[in-house]
Formats: C-alpha cells, structure tokens, sequence
C-alpha cells in the first residue's frame, strides 16, 4: 500500500484548488512556494491572513492559499485591501500581484498607499508583459523588448518599480528575480513582518507571451540570464537601480514612518 | 424624539451613523462632498475611519475591503464619481457585499452642471455595471427622508447581500430644514455570521464570514461556486449564479418596494415622480384638486427593483412623469402599463415649479 504523506505546505494551500493554472517554467511557482516558507517561518497565524490580488496570471495567488482571499477587479487590489485593513487591522494584509494590475492600472493607487503609509506588503511578481491577455506591453516592459502590442520594439520608457516605492514613501522596498529563492524568501519575510508600507519587486520569467518573444523562450533560459546578469547590491540608492543590461538586487529601503492607522490615531486626538 | 435642522446631505451622514456606518472612503465631487465633509468630522468621534481616497474607484474598492473587513461601510459620491465606481459596484453584486453608495445627481452628461440639480442616472443605478446583476436604489424627498432611507439603505444592503444605492438629487441634498428623529421608528439590521461549519459562503441566502473569521473564505469576481471558487468556464454555475444575484432582489420586490400614494384614491390621471421634484408635484397636485382636476401622485421611494406588478394594476389609468431627465423612469412605467404615458421632463439645473406641472396636468387632462 502507499502511503500519501502530508506535503509540509499543505495546510496553506487549498488543495482542492490544485493544480494551478500556471504554465510550465513561469517564475510563480517558485515565487508562491517561497512565500509559503516565508509564511511558515514567520509563524503567520493563516487565520489572521488576508492576500488580496487583482487580475492577471499573478492575481490567481489569492486563489490558491488557504487563507482569507480576495481576487478583485483589475488595478484596484491596493485600495480594497486598504479598506480591509483599516476595517479589521488584526488582520496581516497582503497585496500579491503582477507589474500590469499594480503599475499601469493600479499605478495611482500604489502611488498614494506608499505616501499613507498604509500597513499592508505588496509583492509584485514583474514579468515585463501581460501575461494573461497574451504577452502585451506592460509599464515595465525593456526598451527594444517585443510584444504582442510592440512588434518592432518597445519605445516606451519602464517605470522602474523600486524607484516609483522608494520615491512614493515606503518604508521597505526590495528587488529580487525568481532565481534568488533564499533571499527572496527572507526579504518577504522582512516585508511582512515590516510595519508600514512594504514592497518586494520580484522578476519573473514568463516564457509562454515575454520569452518566447525576446530570446528565452525557457524558464531556464531566464534563470541563466539572470544568473549571469544580476547583481546584489544591498542599500543603494534606488534612484540606481534601473534595469538595463543587469538588473540591480537587495534591499535597498528599510526605514520607520508611522502608518496612516497611527497618524490618524495621532492627530485625532 | 428630537428635531435637528439639516441639509439631505447632512441627514444622510447621520442616517449612516445611526445605522452603525464605521467606514467612509470617499473622493470629493459637488454636490455630495458635505456628506464625506460630516462624515470626517463625525466618524473618528464613534471609532469610525474616514480616509479621503485618491479617487472614486479607490473610495468604492476601499468600501468593499472594509465590508469583508467586517464594518458598515459607505461612500457619497456624484455623476461623474458613480460611472468610475460601476465595475466595483458589479464586484459587489457577484461578489454579494453589503454597501452603501449614495449619488447626489447633478445634471450631465459629463461634467454637466455640477452645482445644479439632475435626475439623469436612474438608469445608470440600474445597468452602470456590466452584465446582469440587480441592486437596489432608493430615492428620499426630504433631509428627513435622506435620514431614514439611509438607515434602510443599510439594512437592505446587509439583509439581501447586496449594494444599495441611494439616489439622491442636488434638490434635496442641498435643501435645509427641521427633521425630526424619532428612535421607535429606527430598527437596525445586523449583519448576519456564520456559526456553522462546513460553511458555504455563497450558499442561497448564506451568512457572510468576514475576514479573520476563522472560514478562509475566497471571494472573487469571477463567476464562481457556493464555495466561492472559480468556474469561470461553466455555463451551468454561470446561470445558477446569475439567477441567485438576480432573484433575490427581483422576488423581493414586494417587501423592499415603498411607495407614497398621495390623492388616488380616486385619481384619472397620475402623476409619477421621486426626488425633489416629487414635491412640487405635490403642490400642483393640490392646485389642481382645487380646480376639480381628479389627479394624483405615485411618489416612488424604491426605484429598483422597480414596482412592475403595482403598475401593472394600473392599466386603466392615465399617467403623466415629471423627472429632472429626458424620459427614464417614463420608460419604466411605459414598460409596465404597456401604453403611451405623458412625460414632464427637465434637462437638469432645475426642479419643476408647481406651476408648470399644473399647467401640463390641463393639458394632459383635457387631450
Ligand atoms: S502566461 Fe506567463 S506569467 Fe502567465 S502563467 Fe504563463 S508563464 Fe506565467
């Protein structure tokens, strides 16, 4: 007879929801399994977990973990999760979604939840494209990258998300790639026990609509790149931390403000 | 019993108070923003939040954060502010959370007439949103009605799972006079929780767990299963759910319908209005009684689910609409009684003067 074992991360997952919908190399897999070990290891209690998620590939994280979730409409995953939290601020609240939803639509959004210094971690899983609809062009898209809406090129400047957090007001901001797994999984720890508005970028490969296009058509293809082409530096200025021909990684905020709860709390006396 | 003088948009304000409202976010927009202006004041004194959002779709997606956070929640808002908020307020209906949405109308489309009075978005309450989803919208007359129906927002809103949208006009948000509040008339409605496990969140008629509950429920936009799980592939849950979202409200339509009859009893021809210029229908309807003109006054409190069946009663009767629009509700009542009926329309930036509906009372009466 065989004997079926308990995975050890079972418990944070909905079972029942597996398998996910993603594809065969993309970087979510691994991002979702260190978030788990970052959930273990902090000693989350899963009762007291909130991931909120827009749409998109990323945005299908709040679907598969056992906890409160909530998938919302596309770009508007930081406001609801501001009401969840200043409803209920028991509650630890997690914004997990992609470059598209957090940047381009959700971008004013994520602009003033950083100034308010609103007490919830954002995890961008930043792949370059849309995903889900195809392998569109995304706020972060490379110069010269192609997509399905770039054929000959992007021309478009990317934002450079560390910057755009660091610039808005918050308080830990950190860039990793899907190959860092360790470090990641540390820096999500950092962020979810930061009090305050905390950013983890994470670069992903997403070889199905982004690699296939740009020369790494493999989620290995990806991870050699960024092996060969990342380099940690721990505490520069974000302002240098454009992605170019390597892409800069580390911790590069981590200061203390008082939340918008406490401001409130503050001033209202 | 007290008497206070309010403005409609204060009266709601307080309305929200008193029905146990702890969650404002909302984004400034003529002529509702005194509501988010009380609503700052007031809420931090009872423990509230208020947060000023950096739009309108912010202030609705925060709403429905703080609802599954498990707080009354609400936002005010106009015009142009509803139309941002239509895809959150479809989230709200497939998702079932309890909110309240109050459009102060002005006249538009567009920017319109921002410090002046409209009725244009009755149908906007009704299908702003895409696909097929019901909510429901009452229309106050007075401040002292901005207080009550607030309360009653909330409790529809709560009871059905559902947004309620309260359609307010320029006219009554922004018109002042004594109310009087009267707690035996007050009854609140308390959100219902779970107690059992297994518990399925979207169950027919289901309590609703919020978040830190224990239940690790999944909520999301897509069509999905009693559990709350995606399905977005399949047409059967697609029409089990759409039904569900739908039919709660439309075989309810008798309990949440409220209607204010005035003179009908032996009325020919009547008149159909809500909002503010329901009361200079009132008046011309007086005026004309005085002149043996047998008219009346259906002033609708609820507009959706619309009164399909009490209009439907009504075939034999004369109907003449008087709303601050090109013909929305006229259509509605058209639709019901199956027949031509006269309208009394206004583009906005001005309510009706009771002699101009008197005026159209003649005519119609003497055609
Ligand atoms: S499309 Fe890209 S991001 Fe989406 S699941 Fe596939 S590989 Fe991952």
């Amino acid at each position: 007879m065989i004997e079926i074992k308990e995975h050890p991360l079972d418990k944070y997952l909905r079972a029942d929801r597996i398998p996910h919908i993603w594809c065969p190399g993309c970087g979510l897999g691994s991002i979702l399994n260190c978030f788990l070990h970052a959930l273990k290891e902090c000693k989350i209690d899963l009762d007291n977990l909130a991931i909120v998620s827009g749409i998109g590939c990323t945005g299908r994280v709040a679907g598969y973990l056992n906890v409160d979730s909530y998938h919302t409409t596309h770009g508007r995953a930081i406001p609801f999760a501001t009401g969840l939290k200043l409803a209920n601020p028991k509650i630890k609240v997690v914004v997990f979604s992609g470059d598209g939803d957090l940047f381009a639509i959700g971008g004013n959004h994520f602009i003033h939840a950083a100034r308010r210094n609103v007490d919830i971690t954002v995890i961008c899983v930043n792949n370059y494209n849309y995903g889900m609809t195809g392998g569109q062009l995304g706020p972060t898209t490379p110069i010269g990258a192609k997509t399905t809406t770039t054929p000959y090129g992007n021309f478009e400047h990317p934002f450079n998300l560390c910057k755009v957090a660091a610039a808005s007001g918050a308080v830990y901001v950190a860039r990793w790639t899907a190959l860092h797994v360790r470090r990641l999984k540390e820096s999500m720890k950092e962020a979810l026990m930061k009090k305050g508005f905390s950013f983890v970028e994470v670069i992903a490969s997403c070889p199905t609509t982004y690699g296939r296009y740009n020369k790494m058509p493999t989620g290995l293809d990806t991870m050699k790149y960024y092996k060969e082409n990342s380099i940690i530096m721990h505490s520069i200025d974000p302002n240098k931390t454009d992605i170019d021909d390597r892409i800069i990684v580390g911790k590069f905020v981590d200061i203390e403000k008082p939340t918008f709860d406490e401001m409130l709390k503050k001033v209202g006396k | 019993m007290k008497a206070k003088f309010y403005s409609g948009n204060i009266a709601c304000a307080e309305g929200a108070l008193r029905a146990g409202c702890r969650f404002f976010a909302g984004y400034p927009i003529t002529p509702s923003t005194e509501i988010a202006e009380h609503m700052a004041l007031k809420l931090p004194k009872v423990g509230g939040i208020f947060i000023q959002m950096e739009d309108e779709i912010a202030s609705i997606a925060a709403v429905l954060g703080a609802s599954w956070g498990g707080l009354k929640a609400m936002t005010a808002t106009s015009g142009p502010g509803f139309s941002l908020m239509q895809e959150n307020i479809g989230l709200a209906a497939i998702t079932e959370t309890p909110c309240v949405i109050v459009d102060v109308q002005r006249a538009g489309p567009s920017t319109g007439m921002p410090t002046l009075v409209g009725q244009g978005d009755v149908m906007q309450a009704r299908w702003g949103s895409h696909g097929d989803y019901e909510v429901v919208a009452l229309s106050p007359s007075t401040p002292e009605e901005c207080f009550y129906m607030t309360i009653k927002a909330f409790n529809l809103s709560e009871e059905y799972r559902c947004p309620v949208i309260l359609l307010m006009d320029e006219s009554v948000g922004h018109t002042s006079e004594k109310i009087i509040i009267d707690d035996e008339k007050i009854e609140i409605f308390e959100r219902r929780k779970p107690t059992d496990k297994p518990y399925f969140p979207f169950d027919e008629n289901a309590p609703m767990a919020c978040c830190g509950g224990g239940y690790r429920v999944h909520v999301t936009g897509l069509t999905h299963d009693r559990k709350g799980y995606p399905m977005a592939t399949s047409p059967e849950v697609q029409e089990w759910l759409v039904r569900k979202i739908c039919d709660k409200i439309r075989n309810n339509e008798a309990r949440i319908r409220s209607i204010e009859e005035f003179l009908m009893d032996d009325a020919k021809l009547a008149l159909v209005s809500f909002g503010g210029p329901a009361r200079s229908c009132k008046s011309a309807v007086k005026k004309a009684r005085n002149e043996g003109y047998k008219v009346g006054l259906i002033r609708l409190k609820t507009i959706w689910p619309f009164p399909e069946e009490y209009f439907e009663k009504m075939k034999d009767m004369d109907f003449l609409v008087v709303e601050v629009n090109y013909g929305q509700i006229k259509l509605e009542v058209e639709r019901c009684v199956r027949k031509k009926v006269h309208l009394l329309p206004k583009m906005g930036g001005e309510i009706h003067k009771p002699d101009e509906i008197y005026e159209k009372i003649k005519e119609v009466y003497n055609d």
